[in-house]
């Protein structure tokens, strides 16, 4: 018996019992739907992530001040104390300690209320050096950044994020206009361009004003101290130098060493790791749950299977009498089984890649299905129907004829 | 028993010959000898009735001459090949290529359409589909449902369906057709008919092994056998004209 013939026979059998055979299918179909889009979500939220991440800047270092400890003993969070002052900065931005640094910008912020024209805007304002514009790889869209010049001066000058202008003052050009940080009027001086990152929030919602001017208006109480400095190293090549350098200058500065170190220093690539390992233990787990779904599917395959091989006693019987072979009825319901996982998972794949183009816009993210997914999609499918078809297969084909004959 | 004065002049095998055949079943302890010592011959273009009553083993015999199951001891040669011995895959070539079997429940394929259901024994000769079409078109015109090609079964009287299985039996043109109480589930109108048919066939030179309770079912054979407790006895005698 030929494979067209085997395939015939099969596909009769499928379509004589049309809505078992759907339900059957059924199973398969959603088992492999749910894994595609369980992995493809999981992948998209990793992708979107590092993406965010990586729009922080290139080749970026974060130096963060080490936790505080109170007189009673509790330690507050990273970042709680206030460690790193200016003067680590411009250590840091010495080539003769850190050659491998190719710009740094030391950050300070806080939340103040904006006002202009008579609308009020909370956002974060931003205390820095005009370095950050090339560490966090930013550019200013209209208008300018202030310059290091402007930082041995206090001017009450401020670039806005896109978001904020937008707010303060709608389809006007900032630029040039007044707005008041708390009680005290500044100028902007320029618009930053947009980004679309909400990692460490919203990157096109702050408001950037000089250093010195950032401690003197805005927030007189952070004196010396910085929340954040930010290092560019000067190629990928060099991040782990770069790294090493900022760590023993800080080291050496601070007086500490590596076990009493009183700030931490994170790259990029650390931030996405740690970002990505909650949302990849989470598609491991919805994917798991979707994988027993699909493994259901396959149980009901072998059992429609079982009962369509005792249903069809006579009929194997019959065959077997006019001459096939027990591996041809074997070759029979393996086929049929293979078919009925392999309609299973085309349909699968067809929903999953449609899921794949109407989640995108429920969801604000995107849920790629790679050709590889599809691929192992389909592959599971059939090695499914394979798997599932062996045992009832392997029982028809070892039906005697007569018993197969005699049965009513 | 019989001479078989065409064997011993070395011209052309016997289509059956069963010599002292055995066949036990074993149910744990208990053995049940459903066929013992059977020798039966059969030449080509004979139509031989095996009659009995029920239990006395002559569905076992026809299972063995089907070559649907295996002799316990004793020789088995169909058309001259020892078959007692054979593989069950070997024993599916050889139910494929000389027998054509007539099962008194028709056996038909309820799904498929009556050509279908005859073209089946040509499937697993490994013929192809328009080769299939075009014998199991002329088998079914063959018995008289030349208008009935494209019929499933359930659109058919018993009387036709019956006639579509015979249909099935000679589409291989096999050597042997075994039918097993072919009238069982037959009125006396389609018992006729079909039994009509036997005696066309056998005119047409086939050979003939029929399976039966019924006397005069029976009685349209040349030969009559009977079995009882397993064992043959043979009635001679001529067929009335």
């Amino acid at each position: 018996m030929t494979w067209p013939e085997t395939l015939r026979t099969a596909w009769e059998a499928i379509s004589t019992r049309r809505m078992r055979s759907a339900l059957t299918v059924l199973g398969i179909l959603i088992g492999i739907a749910a894994v595609m889009l369980t992995v493809g979500l999981g992948q998209g939220a990793q992708q979107q992530v590092a993406s965010q991440i990586g729009k922080l800047g290139s080749n970026l270092l974060i130096v963060s001040p080490g936790s505080s400890t109170s007189l009673t003993g509790v330690r507050g969070g990273r970042g709680s104390a206030t460690t790193l002052t200016t003067a680590d900065a411009a250590v840091l931005a010495d080539p003769a300690v850190a050659p491998d640094v190719k710009a740094v910008a030391p950050t300070s912020s806080t939340s103040a209320s904006l006002t202009a024209n008579g609308t009020n805007w909370t956002t974060t304002v931003v205390g820095t050096t005009p370095d950050w514009l090339e560490v966090r790889a930013r550019s200013v869209a209209s208008g300018r950044m202030f310059t290091d010049s402007e930082l041995t001066t206090v001017q009450p000058e401020v670039v806005l994020g896109a978001t904020t202008a937008q707010e303060l003052f709608g389809v006007r050009d900032p630029v040039g206009q007044a707005v008041a940080i708390g009680a005290q009027p500044f100028t902007v001086i320029g618009v930053l361009d947009t980004v679309g990152s909400t990692v460490g929030g919203d990157q096109d919602d702050q408001a950037i004003v000089p250093a010195t001017t950032y401690a003197t208006l805005v927030s007189p109480s952070t004196g010396t101290s910085v929340s954040t400095i930010y290092l560019e190293a000067t190629t990928s090549d060099t991040l782990s130098a770069a790294y090493q350098e900022a760590t023993n200058a800080l080291l050496t500065g601070h007086g500490v060493t590596a076990a009493t170190a009183d700030f931490s220093i994170n790259s990029q690539e650390s931030i996405v790791q740690t970002a990505t390992s909650t949302s990849r233990t989470l598609t491991v787990l919805l994917g798991g749950i979707a994988a027993i779904s699909l493994l259901v599917g396959g149980i009901g395959v072998m059992n429609i299977m079982l009962v369509s091989v005792t249903e069809r006693i006579r009929e194997i019987g019959l065959r077997k009498a006019l001459g096939a072979t027990p591996r041809i009825i074997r070759r029979q319901f393996l086929t049929e089984a293979t078919v009925l996982g392999l309609i299973g998972g085309l349909l699968g794949l067809a929903l999953g890649i449609a899921g794949s183009r109407v989640l995108p816009s429920v969801l604000d993210q995107p849920v790629p299905i790679s050709a590889l997914a599809a691929g192992l999609a389909l592959a599971i499918s059939l090695v499914i129907g394979v798997v599932a078809g062996v045992y009832p297969a392997s029982r028809a084909a070892r039906l005697s004829p007569i018993d197969a004959l005699r049965s009513e | 028993m019989s001479a078989d004065p065409i064997r011993r002049l070395g011209d052309i095998p016997p289509i059956l010959q069963l010599e002292d055949v055995d066949k036990v079943y074993r149910s744990g302890s208990l053995e049940v000898a459903a066929v013992r010592g059977v020798t039966l011959t059969v030449q080509e273009g004979e139509f031989v009735s095996v009659m009995g009553p029920s239990g006395s083993g002559k569905s076992t015999l026809m299972h063995i001459i089907g070559c649907l199951d295996t002799p316990t001891s004793g020789s088995y040669h169909l058309a001259g090949e020892d078959v007692s011995t054979m593989r069950e895959s070997e024993l599916a070539d050889v139910r494929n290529r000389r027998i054509g079997f007539v099962f008194q429940q028709f056996n038909l394929l309820s799904t498929m359409s009556a050509w279908r259901n005859v073209e089946l024994p040509l499937v697993y000769a490994g013929l192809p589909r328009a080769e299939r079409r075009r014998r199991a078109v002329d088998a079914l015109a063959r018995v008289g449902l030349a208008d009935r090609v494209d019929h499933r079964p359930g659109e058919l009287s018993g009387g036709q369906q019956q006639r579509v299985s015979v249909a099935r039996a000679l589409v291989t043109d096999p050597q042997l057709i075994l039918a097993d109480e072919p009238t069982g589930n037959l009125d006396s109108t389609a018992t006729a008919d079909v039994l009509d048919l036997f005696d066309e066939l056998q005119a047409q030179g086939r050979t003939i092994v029929l399976i039966t309770h019924e006397h005069d079912v029976s009685a349209r054979a040349q030969r009559e056998v009977h079995m009882r407790d397993g064992m043959l006895l043979e009635v001679d005698r001529v067929r009335a004209p």
